[in-house]
């Protein structure tokens, strides 16, 4: 990673992880339910890309999609991740393993559950670097300790030899992180790892992160239904509605001038956004079932600009440039984002 | 922990207590102790004399005190049909049912945890339904007639195997052994099997719920992410998670298993405590039975003492919370 | 659980024609299981078998004018001297096996449901009382539960039996010592639960008497778990009941259970002769298995509905 690539310009430059398309179904008793259904979206080298959107609106299905660990009963079904000019999506489950972990690592969200309560910190650790390097145990236990360190936990070496239970939420998080980091991966994807965490422990974990990516060069897909998170860390931000990516593009252009009706929407329901005094506004209606989404936009029960065009599907199209939208009447004027 | 330790030592003593007086009811209050404790063949002055040296003419409570302080001392009666101390007979016996037991735990976690984990990794497979399928069996066959059964076809119609009797031993610790030597080891393989059917099956629905739970866990996906082969995943994050739970009851079951080997013995005529037990009640032997059923307590609470102590071990939550 | 809890409404043409009470409701679940109701059917073919033994069997077992010493140990399917075909071959007092094991069914469901049924009215009301009273009493009742469950049931039956000496009454009695905990435990909680619901206190400050409120209002509720685990004990109290029996302890030789007519058949097997045993083996192991998908089938559907 030279200085050169990371702030060439996003978009020219080859990407880490190119999602075209990408459909993942899930095959229930009660029907198919679409969770991620046409998402597309870049990483480019060395970046943060935000992957907003509300609860149930595919981020988790999509992460796990990319390092593929989608289970039963769920399957991609369509769709390309691009990654190294191979296509992700078609790769062995051996092929597939040998990058997971390694050249591109998961974080979870809920830090309470992502270590096994009965391993040590060091076996857990240790595991995770043999699996893909063949280094003696000493050495693992070695670059463990290191990568520790670097993810600012005090005496590695003593925590090493502790249990889960042990630590705090936010140091699990760490440890998570750490194992995340151990293969210096070209990719983690981060599925909102610092939800459960409260404020100033979120605000360090973003700090290092965002410290750590720049230095090893790692791209990042941030999951979150935070916008500020987003903002103060995302280079790229790609939201979610009902399984579709709806918007695409660079951090300030999205937050600051919103093409689609429901980004806008989001954007409105911060509540830093809000006026001190002005009752919160929040997106009216709720997230249709993905069981039986209604023909046309998936947004249109809930948006204000809906029209007569929107009983047809919109395709996903580049409505300014470097600006991708799904919608048939994207916000144009910049007067039209404080009425959305 | 020496805390922990004290207070369940504590515990235990006090469960002994009561199964000592819950013993003795049973033998000196609801049944006739002149006839628990005399052999019937006495005449009417042996009988008297018996009657005073056993203290039998002393108030109940003082009468307890005295069996209490005897068992102490390992004094549990003789035995009318072997003329031997009840407790020494007894413990003879008991290498034969202790390896007959542990055989039998052996082959129930050899055989149910594999069997366990297919059909929890594989719930939906035509094979995992069979398994379970022949978990219920394994539930509802009794014993008894499985041990028939097994004679049946193994002994009587293809002539695999011994029927009956513990073959040839070899002494260690001053025990006889029968797995040290191959035709003792041929002897062991139908009762051990017979009285494991029930824990395989035990052993398999409670791998399988343990795995199809733990599987559910963020920490198998972690792990899984991790890029680990699904070989570590399975044995290493998710099997020694069940294993936990499913030592525990499986050494919760060594009583149930020792107990249960009363009627294993009976079939095969596996000479331990269990058969000893079965003619002692036969033929009214009574000191034999207390002597057992006191033996037998001390051994439930031992097992559930160690249970716990392993259950800490193996859980490191369990364990810290003890400290 | 009956059709009289929730008056079916009369069934006008615009509604759908079932109403949906809860006995039906559980009907149509319960039979969502093939297997399970298989089970069901077997069990009640079974029951009758057992019931009408001495109509239909072919030969009275225990009428001594019946048996001929030379039918002894036939083979099954044998003609016998006086033209009489034996199945399930005889045995070694010329018996008739199928007559046999009918007679035998009859003990040991006998056996195995009396004391079910006794153990499920001593532990109910035990734990009812344990629930209700609470305090000291509670603890009393739940330490001896404990302890109860804490001990194989195999052993506490043979203890008490070689206290007690060997009958059916006495067989009776240990299974209903050693299963009455299981009833109390499981009425326990269902009714500590229920007893915290409003009806409860609203009975109260009615100032119902005492025993009403148990047998009125507390009973009722705590049913749906006790027919699960009452199910479950039949089978359990069958299968203890046959290997007392099998090891001399259970029923006399004058009222043979199947565990008693196996353990007839024990001397023989060695020398080849199976049916004996294998026979009231068979009718004893599907006795149990079609009780034991009945209680299966019966915990998943009652569960639960116990949950909301
Ligand atoms: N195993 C599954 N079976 C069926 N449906 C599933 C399964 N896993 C996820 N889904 C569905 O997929 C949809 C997307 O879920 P996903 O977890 O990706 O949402 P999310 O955007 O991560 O939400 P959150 O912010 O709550 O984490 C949900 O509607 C969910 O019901
Ligand atoms: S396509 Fe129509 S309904 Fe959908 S977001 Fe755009 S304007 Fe709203
Ligand atoms: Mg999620």
């Amino acid at each position: 990673m030279t200085a050169a690539s990371i702030s060439a310009s996003p978009i020219s430059a080859a990407p880490t992880l190119e999602v075209r398309n990408l459909q993942t179904h899930f095959f229930t008793r009660a029907g198919v339910v679409k969770a991620v259904d046409g998402v597309s979206f870049t990483v480019p080298r060395g970046k943060v890309l935000g992957l907003v959107g509300e609860s149930g609106s595919g981020k988790t299905v999509t992460g796990f999609s990319i390092i593929g660990l989608v289970d039963p009963p769920g399957r991609i079904v369509g769709g390309e991740i691009l990654y190294q000019g191979k296509n992700l999506a078609s790769l062995s489950e051996e092929e597939m393993r040998h990058l997971r972990g390694n050249r591109i690592a998961m974080i979870f969200q809920d830090p309470m559950m992502t270590l096994n309560p009965v391993l040590r910190i060091d076996t857990q650790m240790i595991e995770t670097v043999r699996a893909h390097t063949k280094v003696s145990h000493e050495e693992a236990r070695q670059r463990a300790r290191d990568t520790l360190g670097m993810v600012g936990i005090p005496s590695p070496d003593e925590r090493l030899k502790s249990y889960p239970h042990q630590f705090s939420g936010g140091m699990r998080q760490r440890v998570a992180i750490a194992i995340a980091l151990l293969h210096r991966p070209e990719l983690i994807v981060a599925d909102e790892p610092t939800t459960a965490l409260d404020v100033t422990i979120q605000g360090q974990i973003l700090a290092e992160v965002q410290k750590l990516a720049a230095t090893t060069g790692t791209s990042l897909i941030w999951i979150t239904h935070d916008l500020s998170v987003v903002a103060g860390l995302a280079d790229e931000i790609a939201v979610m509605y009902a399984g579709r990516v709806v918007e695409h593009g660079l951090v300030e252009q999205v937050l600051d001038r919103p093409l689609h009706p429901y980004t806008a929407g989001l954007i409105g329901s911060v509540p830093s956004r809000n006026k001190r005094g002005e009752p919160l506004r929040q997106i009216p209606g709720m997230t249709p079932s993905l069981l039986s989404l209604p023909a046309g936009c998936a947004f249109r029960s809930r948006c204000p600009r809906a029209g007569e065009e929107c009983g047809i599907e919109p395709p996903i199209r580049e409505i300014l440039p470097g600006r991708d939208a799904r919608c048939h009447r994207p916000i144009l004027e910049a007067a039209e984002v404080a009425s959305a | 922990m020496s805390v922990y330790l004290l207070r369940r030592l504590i515990q235990a003593l006090g469960v002994v207590l009561v199964m000592s007086l819950i013993v003795f009811i049973g033998v000196f209050a609801i049944g006739d102790p002149v006839e628990i404790l005399i052999s019937p063949d006495a005449d009417q002055i042996e009988r008297e004399r018996a009657i005073v040296a056993l203290g039998l003419d002393k108030p109940l409570w003082l009468q307890y005190l005295s069996f209490l302080g005897n068992a102490l001392r390992g004094d549990l009666g003789r035995s009318f049909v072997f003329n031997e101390p009840a407790l020494q007979l007894i413990l003879n016996r008991m290498p034969a049912t202790l390896e007959l037991a542990f055989g039998a735990m052996f082959l129930a976690l050899l055989v149910g945890l594999p069997l366990g984990l297919y059909a929890g990794l594989k719930p939906n497979s035509p094979v995992s339904k069979g398994i379970m399928a022949g978990s219920i069996l394994g539930f509802s066959l009794p014993t008894f007639w499985v041990g028939l059964m097994l004679i049946m076809v193994f002994a009587v119609q293809l002539g695999w195997l011994p029927s009956t009797g513990r073959g040839e031993t070899r002494e260690i610790l001053g025990m006889r052994w029968s797995f040290l030597t191959r035709d003792g080891l041929a002897h062991m393989a139908m009762p051990a099997l017979n009285l494991a059917l029930f824990k395989i099956s035990l052993v398999i629905r409670l791998t399988r719920a343990g795995v199809r739970e733990t599987m559910l866990m963020d920490y198998v996906k972690f792990a899984r992410a991790k890029g680990l082969s699904p070989a570590r995943v399975t044995f290493v994050h998710v099997f020694k998670n069940i294993l936990i739970p499913v030592v525990t009851v499986v050494g919760l079951e060594l009583g149930s298993t020792i107990a249960f080997s009363v009627v294993t013995e009976s079939v095969f005529a596996w000479p331990g405590m269990g058969k000893l037990i079965i003619d002692s009640i036969n033929v009214l032997d009574r000191p034999v039975i207390v002597a057992y059923l006191m033996i037998i307590v001390l051994m439930f609470i031992t097992i559930n003492l160690v249970v716990d102590l392993t259950y800490s071990v193996l859980d490191p939550r369990v364990r810290l919370e003890g400290k | 659980m009956s059709t009289t809890t929730l008056p079916a409404a009369p069934a006008a043409p615009a509604v759908p024609p079932k109403v949906e009470t809860p006995f039906r409701r559980f009907v149509s679940e319960f039979a969502e299981s093939k297997i399970a109701l298989g089970g069901l059917i077997v069990f009640t073919l079974i029951a009758l078998i057992a019931i009408f033994a001495p109509w239909i069997s072919p030969q009275n077992p225990y009428d001594l004018a019946q048996l001929d010493i030379m039918d002894g140990r036939m083979e099954p399917g044998t003609v016998g001297g006086d033209g009489f075909t034996f199945w399930l071959g005889t045995d070694d007092q010329g018996r008739d096996m199928l007559s046999g094991i009918m007679y035998g069914l009859r003990i040991s469901l006998t056996v195995g449901a009396g004391s079910a049924l006794i153990a499920c009215l001593v532990g109910a009301s035990l734990g009812l009382l344990a629930a209700y009273a609470g305090g000291k009493t509670d603890s009393a009742i739940m330490r001896l539960v404990d302890l109860q469950l804490s001990f194989p049931a195999i052993l506490a039956a043979l203890m008490i039996l070689a206290f007690l000496g060997k009958s059916v009454t006495n067989v009776v009695i240990a299974l209903v010592i050693v299963e009455w905990a299981y009833y109390a435990r499981t009425v326990r909680g269902t009714a500590l639960v229920e007893r915290r619901r409003e009806y409860i206190e609203a009975a109260q400050c009615l100032a119902l008497p005492t025993r009403r409120i148990l047998f009125r209002h507390l009973l009722p509720n705590c049913l749906p778990p006790l027919i699960v685990v009452g199910t479950m004990q039949v089978a359990r109290a069958i299968a203890l009941e046959a290997t007392l029996s099998f090891l001399g302890l259970g029923v006399p030789i004058t009222e043979p259970s199947l565990g008693l007519l196996i353990a007839n058949g024990y001397e023989y097997m060695l020398s080849g002769k199976y049916w004996i045993s294998f026979y009231p083996g068979i009718a004893l192991l599907i006795t149990i298995v079609s009780i034991n998908l009945v209680g299966d089938q019966l915990r998943d559907v009652l569960n639960p509905r116990l949950k909301k």
